[in-house]
């Protein structure tokens, strides 16, 4: 279960996310979705408790994260495939990542068969292609067998092979009765992943209901874009005097 | 994914800020961290292979030419003992690790993944802090118990240089004492710059400008800044003997910069809690 309260988060001037709320129920694949610049991301960062909303709360399984003193044993997370050390390995990356929930090495082995990096395990990070860095960052998010998933863009650099294989995963997690929220940009992935839909554009509320019900037998794609097309202009997002 | 019983540590339900419950995780966790970095490896590799031979050499040029060496410079060796040379050498790149140690986890993203995982900031950095200073303590006293035995082969008939004597030993404990305080120093600087860059501009402004371009402050007062500027003052706990012109006893001085230290760790641990990551 995840909770989001009248978040409301300026930055600076700016106001990225604006009094949101929503819940995300556990059993289902939630998509986040949202032009570029709607929040997202900016959403994801509060409920995992790396920016503090200027207003409202964020809680998952009921507490805000922060609180949390073993956190991945609740929610796991990929926020961005970056969020790595180049020079680490990473099998070395997951294990000072278990280590701090007394894990052991060997659920660090389970998550790297899982995420198809055995063979790679033991070679840095920094040579690894986006597709591998979105495997690691999975497998990350795995470690502590979590009842809540978070993923920003799981599929982005991922190959055909490695699309379908989220898909088919995030599908078994939800269908174990695990809380999914993945946000993405693509409609077609989204379209046949997601039971549930929360849309967003700029900061604010659009949509949060079934899939079926967004769409109403147009494709999603064209039910998206009609829905978001007055949030849409850039130059409004950012208010005048404010770096854009 | 398996049901299997994959959770040693404490309840689940542990909550909050306070308390050292897993604490001893993080010290794993950041110790495994430190460690699979190869910066950390070349960084102390440096400072003690680079220490101990360039103490090796000043010592055999001092021994070589102890005829000519004046009074002052034969006062400073019986002072500073052997490892003077070598620990000057070693305070720069400890303290670019330190900045490192902090600095390369927002330079690449980490921080953030560290952050998944640990929520409380000043658990992270504390645990952090604490395993970067047992890593510099003992590289400062590789470097030490390297170099007493050197400097006492090459002039252990000239000045009073060995480890028997408990002045010298107390001084080389000093260096791995000193040397992880001032890394440390440098660590609080990362934390609250966060950038590798800036933070290490930032120490060397700190301990040149201010630690060095202090004694040109004229008089008395000038006397007591220099004195109890970071660096300054840290550094007299490696000397064997006090001399009477110091202001600061050795472990006074040990004091001073400590005080410095954990104000800086304070303010950064304070701001990390509030900062956006």
């Amino acid at each position: 279960m995840i909770e989001a309260r009248h978040l409301s988060k300026w930055y600076g001037r700016r106001q990225a996310v604006g009094d949101l709320s929503f819940t995300v129920a556990p059993g289902n694949v939630t998509g986040f979705l949202g032009p570029n610049g709607a929040g997202k991301s900016t959403t994801m960062r509060l409920l995992l408790g790396l920016d503090r909303p200027d207003e409202g709360e964020a809680r998952i399984g009921g507490r805000p994260y922060r609180d949390f003193r073993f956190p991945l044993r609740t929610a796991g997370a990929m926020l961005e495939a970056q969020a790595v050390h180049p020079g680490r390995s990473a099998r070395n990356h997951l294990r000072c990542l278990a280590q701090t929930h007394g894990l052991p090495s060997r659920r660090v082995d389970e998550v790297i068969a899982l995420t198809g990096l055995a063979s790679v395990a033991r070679k840095r990070v920094g040579g690894f292609s986006l597709g591998m860095r979105q495997r690691l960052g999975i497998a990350a998010a795995l470690l502590g067998d979590p009842q809540v998933l978070l993923l920003d863009e799981p599929v982005n650099g991922l190959d055909p092979e490695g699309v379908l294989w989220v898909r088919t995963l995030m599908k078994r997690l939800a269908a174990e009765g695990r809380t999914v929220l993945v946000s993405s940009h693509l409609m077609n992935e989204m379209a046949v992943t997601a039971d549930h839909l929360i849309v967003i554009g700029r900061g604010r509320l659009l949509a949060d209901c079934p899939i079926a019900e967004f769409t109403k037998g147009a494709s999603l794609e064209q039910a998206f874009m009609e829905l978001t097309a007055g949030s849409l202009e850039y130059g409004d997002h950012y208010p005048q005097g404010s770096i854009a | 994914m398996s049901a299997v019983t994959l959770f040693e540590g404490p309840a689940a339900g542990a909550t909050g800020d306070s308390g050292l419950a897993g604490f001893g995780q993080l010290l794993r966790s950041e110790w495994t961290k430190i460690w699979s970095v190869r910066s950390t490896a070349w960084s102390l590799a440096i400072l003690v292979i680079g220490g101990i031979g360039l103490s090796t050499v000043i010592d055999g040029v001092t021994a070589a030419h102890w005829a000519t060496v004046s009074a002052a410079d034969r006062q400073a060796i019986t002072v500073k003992g052997a490892f003077g040379a070598g620990l000057d050498f070693a305070q720069l790149p400890m303290c670019v690790l330190g900045v490192l140690v902090i600095t390369s986890e927002y330079g690449t993203g980490m921080i953030r993944s560290s952050l998944l995982a640990v929520p409380s900031r000043k658990r992270l950095l504390a645990a952090k802090a604490a395993v970067f200073a047992a890593v510099a303590f003992a590289a400062g006293e590789l470097l030490a118990f390297g170099c007493v035995p050197i400097g006492q082969a090459l002039l252990g008939s000239r000045v009073p240089e060995s480890l028997s004597d408990s002045a010298n030993l107390c001084a080389a404990l000093g260096v791995g004492l000193y040397l992880a305080a001032l890394g440390l120093f440098a660590f609080a600087v990362g934390a609250l710059v966060r950038h590798t860059a800036g933070a290490i501009t930032a120490v060397i402004v700190i301990f040149v400008a201010f630690g060095d371009l202090s004694q040109l402050i004229p008089g008395t007062v000038g006397k007591y800044v220099n004195a109890y500027m970071p660096a300054n003052a840290g550094i007299l706990v490696t000397n064997a003997h006090q001399q009477a012109t110091d202001l600061l006893s050795p472990w006074q001085g040990f004091g001073v910069l400590c005080l410095w230290t954990a104000i800086l760790l304070a303010v950064a641990g304070i701001l990390l809690a509030r900062r956006d990551a």
